[in-house]
């Protein structure tokens, strides 16, 4: 049996008194990809967020454990530090910060969390170097501004990249796949199976079945109006791909 | 989680409200002068300089001038009113005997100089840097005189060159900022102490970087120091300034004028890292700033820079600004402006195009926190005979908090058709979505802040020599956190 990574309690959370997620219910172990659907507006968004520590939302009652820890209490860096990542629907854009600076930054401050060697610029150059080929992205791209002018889809990869080098333990990739052409979603999903050597976990919030051929779900949940609705399989997947959330929540 | 969203204002507050680390008194004996201005100080000062007649009447007259003019009050600026005779206008350490080396002077202003980080002691400078190092009214001493003194270059005290290069400066002091220019100019021309003369003779380039730092030690002084450089033709000289000061609850004053001069085919590059003591977080203390600086472009395609870092002084009122005369001749202006708490900072240039094919470039970072006032205020004036001449501006203002204020005051004043002026500005708050972005990713909320601010002023701090990064690096860490790589 595998060890329990994250339990989502009874979750209920809100934004501007706006009540998001009602009852919330979630466990995953170590080594499981679980796929969460749903209509616009549903509340995946925001589950994602909550689980990152966005300072917006306010819980208003349950709990979540992360590795046996208390995640409420966690500030955002803890939390990532702890291994949870999330790769953002919107990558945010940073001005006059290059992309290996920031890369570098965020590696060596979970290295210092961990109490393990920070690497100087060279070595941290070897490093990336074999992640930069595996996501088949140019050197140039880590001189660029972080996310600043990237394409849709160099944003994407570029969360990925991050994957890499913070190797997390819980990977929340937050519609990873909208935007991106085929052969994008290939090399990406590629990235996220190197990662995985590790037995990491993941959350996939899509819309898409397609993304789902690369990383085969051991869960699928239907997320409807703040809170988990149905659970299954890929078969739920092909059962809403015909039939839509309408049906489901009649 | 409201909780966290507290706490992150509260860091945001922590990182910006560093205490001030310069703010020491050194404890030394002066020497006693009256306080107040009317002619006999002036005479008294230029007495006890032992000054030629031609500077004694230029003091004089510019504190004719003075005396009908007003302060100014276009900017926007809230300034107590200065008692213009409650203020010492000459403060010297007292000394027993003239000094011959820096051996000779007071340990107690040595080790001022140490804890600032400026060593005086020129074995254990950089090797490529000459400091001038200015205490309250008088220069302490220059280093490497001497290996410039080969080259043909003179770097002094403005006393000094009094002494020994009167004609010198007689020939160019007063001739860019003339004694009645502005009410602070002529405050400072008829009262000036000291200040750094340099100048670089032709085909000269300046074999290492010049710098002066200077520190307000006296509570009831004010400094009113005059630096004056000329760079003749084919000649370069890159140069620095840094200044701090003691943390008293009452305002300092200080007024000073820069005048850079560049002929043919001359450059001077001038970099500031200005952190005088800015105040308590409430708005009380600091130094008053009122600075005059301006360069003239004299000889055909001369150029001049103006690079500066402002996160100090209670108030600050500075306009760097270049007189483009020589034909295709060109000037720059840098500026970062991080203010916090009740500092105010009205800051910018004056571009003024004269000759023909006159080229200049204005890059503005500001920076406001806390409920503090940013305006940058510049003019870009293209005259009548200023055929095919450009200007570039650019104005960033970055606002932290809710309680800070940024304003953009641009002045075009074209005269001249075939002149092309762009004018480009932008403001941004630092966002949550960013902090968040960056926390995510397990970079401290701090850090954080500091990569914003940081990425914010990169092209501006990239103009900053290399050669004077650590000197300047002590100055910035104090405010902005956090150096990327």
């Amino acid at each position: 049996m595998n060890n329990l990574l994250l339990k989502i309690e009874n979750l209920e959370a809100s934004i501007n008194n706006k009540k998001i997620l009602k009852k919330f219910n979630l466990e995953i172990k170590e080594n499981e990809i679980h796929v969460i659907m749903g209509p616009n507006g549903s509340g995946k968004s925001t589950l994602s967020k909550i689980l990152a520590g966005h300072p917006s939302y306010s819980i208003e009652k349950g709990l979540i454990e992360f590795s046996r820890q208390n995640l409420l209490e966690m500030s955002p860096e803890a939390r990532s530090h702890e291994g949870l990542f999330l790769a953002f629907q919107y990558p945010i854009e940073i001005a006059g910060v290059t992309n290996y600076d920031f890369l570098r930054i965020a590696y060596n401050e979970k290295q210092k969390y961990l109490k393990q060697d920070e690497l100087d610029p060279l070595q941290f150059m070897e490093l990336i170097q074999i992640f930069l080929d595996k996501l088949k992205m140019k050197t140039e791209f880590l001189n660029r501004n972080l996310n600043e002018g990237f394409s849709g889809g160099e944003k994407k990869r570029n969360e990925i990249l991050q994957m890499l080098v913070l190797k997390p333990k819980l990977i929340i990739l937050d519609e990873i796949d909208s935007g991106l052409d085929v052969d994008a979603i290939k090399i990406i999903c590629e990235g996220i199976k190197k990662n995985r050597e590790i037995n990491s976990s993941l959350i996939v919030i899509t819309h898409y079945p397609r993304i789902l051929n690369y990383l085969i779900p051991n869960f699928v949940h239907i997320m409807i109006d703040g809170k988990i609705v149905k659970t299954g399989n890929m078969e739920l997947v092909n059962y809403l791909e015909e039939k839509g959330y309408e049906q489901l929540n009649n | 989680m409201n909780e966290i969203k507290n706490k992150t204002n509260f860091e945001i507050n922590q990182v910006i409200n560093e205490p001030y680390k310069y703010g020491f008194k050194t404890k030394i004996e002066k020497e006693d002068f009256p306080i107040g201005l009317n002619e006999d100080i002036i005479f008294l000062i230029s007495t006890k300089k032992n000054e030629p007649e031609f500077l004694k009447k230029f003091r004089l007259n510019a504190f004719k001038k003075w005396l009908k003019m007003k302060t100014p009050d276009w900017a926007n600026l809230e300034i107590n009113s200065i008692n213009y005779n409650d203020i010492t206008y000459y403060s010297i350490p007292k000394q027993k005997k003239k000094l011959n080396s820096l051996d000779e002077v007071d340990p107690e202003i040595l080790k001022t100089f140490e804890k600032l980080g400026i060593s005086l002691e020129e074995q254990k400078k950089l090797s490529n840097v000459a400091v001038d190092a200015v205490f309250d009214s008088i220069s302490i001493g220059t280093t490497y005189k001497e290996k410039l003194g080969k080259a043909g270059v003179i770097f002094c005290s403005i006393s000094e060159a009094i002494q020994f290069y009167p004609k010198l400066v007689e020939k160019f002091l007063g001739r860019v900022i003339s004694s009645g220019d502005n009410f602070f100019a002529s405050l400072n021309s008829a009262v000036f102490s000291d200040g750094s003369f340099c100048y670089i003779p032709k085909n000269v380039q300046c074999p290492l970087e010049l710098s002066t730092y200077f520190r307000i030690n006296d509570k009831d002084a004010g400094q009113f120091e005059r630096t004056l450089i000329i760079a003749e033709k084919n000649s370069s000289v890159n140069y620095l300034e840094g200044c701090t000061a003691p943390q008293f609850s009452e305002n300092q004053l200080h007024a000073a004028i820069v005048e850079l001069i560049t002929f043919e085919n001359a450059r001077i590059k001038y970099s500031t890292v200005q952190n005088w003591y800015s105040g308590n977080e409430e708005g009380i203390g600091g130094i008053y700033n009122f600075v005059t600086k301006r360069g003239l472009c004299l000889g055909k395609n001369s150029n001049i820079s103006w690079t500066q870092v402002e996160t100090g002084s209670s108030i600050t009122w500075k306009y760097p600004s270049c007189t483009l005369l020589g034909q295709n001749s060109s000037g720059e202006f840098y500026s970062i402006a991080l203010t916090n708490n009740y500092q105010q900072a009205d800051t910018g240039t004056k571009m003024l195009h004269l000759g023909q094919g006159t080229t200049s470039k204005i890059l503005s970072k500001g920076i406001s926190c806390g409920y503090s006032k940013n305006s940058y205020r510049g003019l870009v004036k293209i005259g009548l005979n200023a055929n095919y001449s450009r200007n570039f501006s650019q104005c960033d203002s970055f606002l932290i908090g809710s309680s800070s204020l940024a304003c953009t005051y641009p002045y075009l004043d074209i005269w001249n058709s075939t002149a092309i002026v762009e004018h480009e500005a932008t403001i941004s708050k630092i966002s949550e979505e960013q902090l968040f972005y960056l926390t995510q990713r397990g970079i401290k909320i701090e850090h954080a802040i500091g990569l914003l601010i940081n990425g914010f002023c990169k092209d501006v701090v990239t103009m900053l020599p290399m050669e004077f990064a650590t000197e300047a690096d002590k100055l910035l860490s104090l405010k902005l956190e956090g150096t990327v790589g």
